[in-house]
């Protein structure tokens, strides 16, 4: 019998434990990258505490960035800061302070994740590392904490389910309309604990910034992790942000993956996920016209500057709605220069945004654009569960950057090709 | 441990996510307890104050989907709930809820209405309906899980190791 051949996540956690595994398989992993923000690092803090060690496995593997809730908002916040502050300071930990950025993307953009790495976050977007060909996912604070001390973690190899996108992406329809096509196709669990190997010519077609979006949004079907092979986009992406060495990993010819998911990207039309839940997708046609209070463009999903400049393009020399808010969180430091420099910052601010520092902003619910009771919000993000914005009497549709500004400008959910 | 627990099933539906479980308003806080207040407070704003020490949530498919904050599975623990079974996990969840030594069980939660007697023996995973007089199947759990489970959570289990060994 011909033996059968490794999909990328049963090659990448065979190479960071003792043995040789395939899917089903639970094992004992060595990690290259461990990530903790301000709303999940006390409790790591706290249990790590409990162990009475004096260090950690590898302090160069490990990283803080406040995010969540900063600069922050009430005394409760600050003093967790401080805490943090404290305890990276001690153990000579990176810290990412107020302002750098959500953490993914802080991850991504100083090349501290590489093709062929485990990566673990205590954020369940950590899988947007899948795009650089890791294999990265989420986990808890205590978990983390395990991680601080061993450099280590157990876990079961996935399954992996092969998505196929095929044909290349219309004008006015981008990756988040795939991301949430698939999420609609597959439900919120559809993918409960097996990976994802993204292929395809729309793939292929795309730029990084594309690529983060699909891997990010995997979780919201369950997905451990969203994985895709580096090819030459990536590796000129990963130029001048590498700073080690890497070695890119495919699945095998003979691999053999659960399932297959097809979708044809040429007759897409933009997506919108209706609250309360991400796999409630409708495509534009069905909800076009539903009004809106707030817009919200940002978070680690789609606040890159590509993204602020898809908005910019849209709401050139126009003017947001009366009576519509219309807030701009770009994803960090880096991509905030990069916006204000190709000038999108400076067009946004005209058509009569809100700028708010890097970060998740209002995504998680804490400050910064918390909606108020019955009020629709229009969002970038990944997630429109009840409560998830601070009030679990507001609404919340997700859809893409394009999508959001030709909303804000309507202040009804509006298709972005009628501006394009 | 050897424990026998026993307490009242507070069932739920399915796709229960980690923001219904603690809003992420509530999770910037390292007070357990407070957690523990506001648990499940959009599903029924008057479950935390029903639930007793030792009762179990019994809930229906992909339990804890969302958001990787453990203050889940903490609030959870905290409330005094004994054990979360449902018919499928979220995966974050689960593990969480067993780093922390909270059992998390699939079995088929339709043998279990709300309120009925529930007990499982910690050291078996062995879980009965007391209530309707039955024994429920419980999907058994992987070495590694049972092992951080009987040590009372990965902390414990990690103090005493030092590393993971199985
Ligand atoms: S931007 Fe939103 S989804 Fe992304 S890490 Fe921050 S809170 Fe989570």
């Amino acid at each position: 019998m011909k033996m059968r051949g490794k999909t990328i996540v049963e090659k990448i956690i065979s190479s960071h434990c003792r043995e040789g595994v395939k899917a089903g398989d639970f094992t004992v992993v060595s990690v290259d990258l461990a990530v903790t923000h301000d709303a999940t690092g006390p409790g790591v803090i706290k249990a790590f505490e409990e162990f009475g060690k004096k260090s950690v496995w590898n302090r160069e593997k490990i990283i803080f960035v406040f995010d969540h809730a900063a600069p922050s908002p009430n005394e409760k916040v600050s003093n967790l800061h401080v805490m943090m502050r404290k305890f990276t300071k001690e153990h000579g930990i990176k810290l990412f302070d107020v302002g750098c950025g959500v953490c993914h993307q802080v991850v991504i953009e100083k090349g501290l994740v590489l093709p062929g790495d485990i990566a673990v976050g205590t954020d369940s977007h950590t899988c947007t590392y899948g795009a650089l060909n890791a294999f990265a996912f989420g986990i808890g604070s205590t978990e983390m904490a395990g991680v601080f001390l061993t450099g280590k973690l157990w876990l079961k190899v996935p399954e992996t389910l092969k998505v196929i996108l095929n044909g290349g992406l219309p004008k006015g329809v981008y990756a988040k309309d795939v991301a949430l096509k698939m999420i609609g196709e597959l439900g919120s669990e559809g993918a409960d604990y097996l990976a994802i190997e993204f292929i395809g010519e729309a793939l292929s077609q795309m730029p990084m910034s594309d690529r983060f979006v699909l891997s990010n949004m995997v979780i919201e079907c369950g997905a451990k992790a969203g994985l895709m092979e580096a090819d030459s986009e990536t590796l000129c992406w990963l130029k001048g942000r590498a700073r080690r060495e890497f070695s890119p990993v495919r699945s095998d010819d003979n691999a053999s993956f659960v399932d297959e998911l097809s979708i044809d990207c040429s007759t897409l039309q933009p997506q919108v996920a209706v609250y309360h839940s991400v796999d409630n997708v409708y495509p534009i046609s069905e909800v076009e016209g539903e009004s809106i209070d707030q817009v919200f463009i940002g978070t680690c999903t789609n606040g890159r500057a590509e993204d602020l400049r898809v908005a910019a393009s849209i709401l050139a020399g126009r003017k947001i709605s009366d009576g519509v808010r219309l807030i701009v969180c770009p994803a960090s430091h880096d991509e905030l220069l990069k916006a204000m420099k190709s000038g999108a910052i400076e067009v946004l601010i005209e058509a009569g945004a809100v700028l708010i520092p890097p970060g998740c902003g209002p995504c998680p619910g804490t400050h910064l654009g918390v909606p108020g009771d019955g009020e629709k919000v229009l969002s970038t993000a990944n997630r429109n569960f009840k409560g998830r914005m601070g009030n679990n009497k507001a609404f919340i549709f997700l859809a893409s950057p394009a999508t959001c500004a030709a909303s804000a400008i309507t202040g009804k959910i509006t298709d972005p090709r009628r501006f394009l | 441990m050897g424990e026998i627990l026993r307490g009242r099933a507070f069932k739920l539906g399915d796709n229960i996510n980690t923001d219904y479980i603690i809003a992420g308003k509530y999770t910037k806080t390292l007070d357990y307890a407070f957690l523990a207040e506001h648990l499940l407070e959009d599903v029924d704003p008057t479950i935390a104050k029903r639930i007793k020490r030792g009762d179990f949530l019994v809930a229906g498919k992909n339990f804890g989907c969302g958001s990787s904050r453990e203050q889940a599975a903490i609030a959870i623990k905290y409330a005094g709930i004994s054990a979360v079974l449902a018919k499928s996990f979220a995966r974050i969840f689960f593990r969480n809820a067993i780093n922390l030594g909270l059992p998390a069980l699939v079995c088929d939660t339709d043998l279990v209405d709300e309120g009925d007697e529930l007990e499982l023996d910690i050291e078996t995973l062995s879980l009965k309906n007391l209530s309707k007089s039955i024994p429920i199947p419980v999907v058994p759990l992987n070495k590694i899980m049972v092992n951080i489970l009987r040590e009372g959570g990965l902390v414990p289990y990690l103090k005493k190791h030092g590393d993971y060994v199985f």
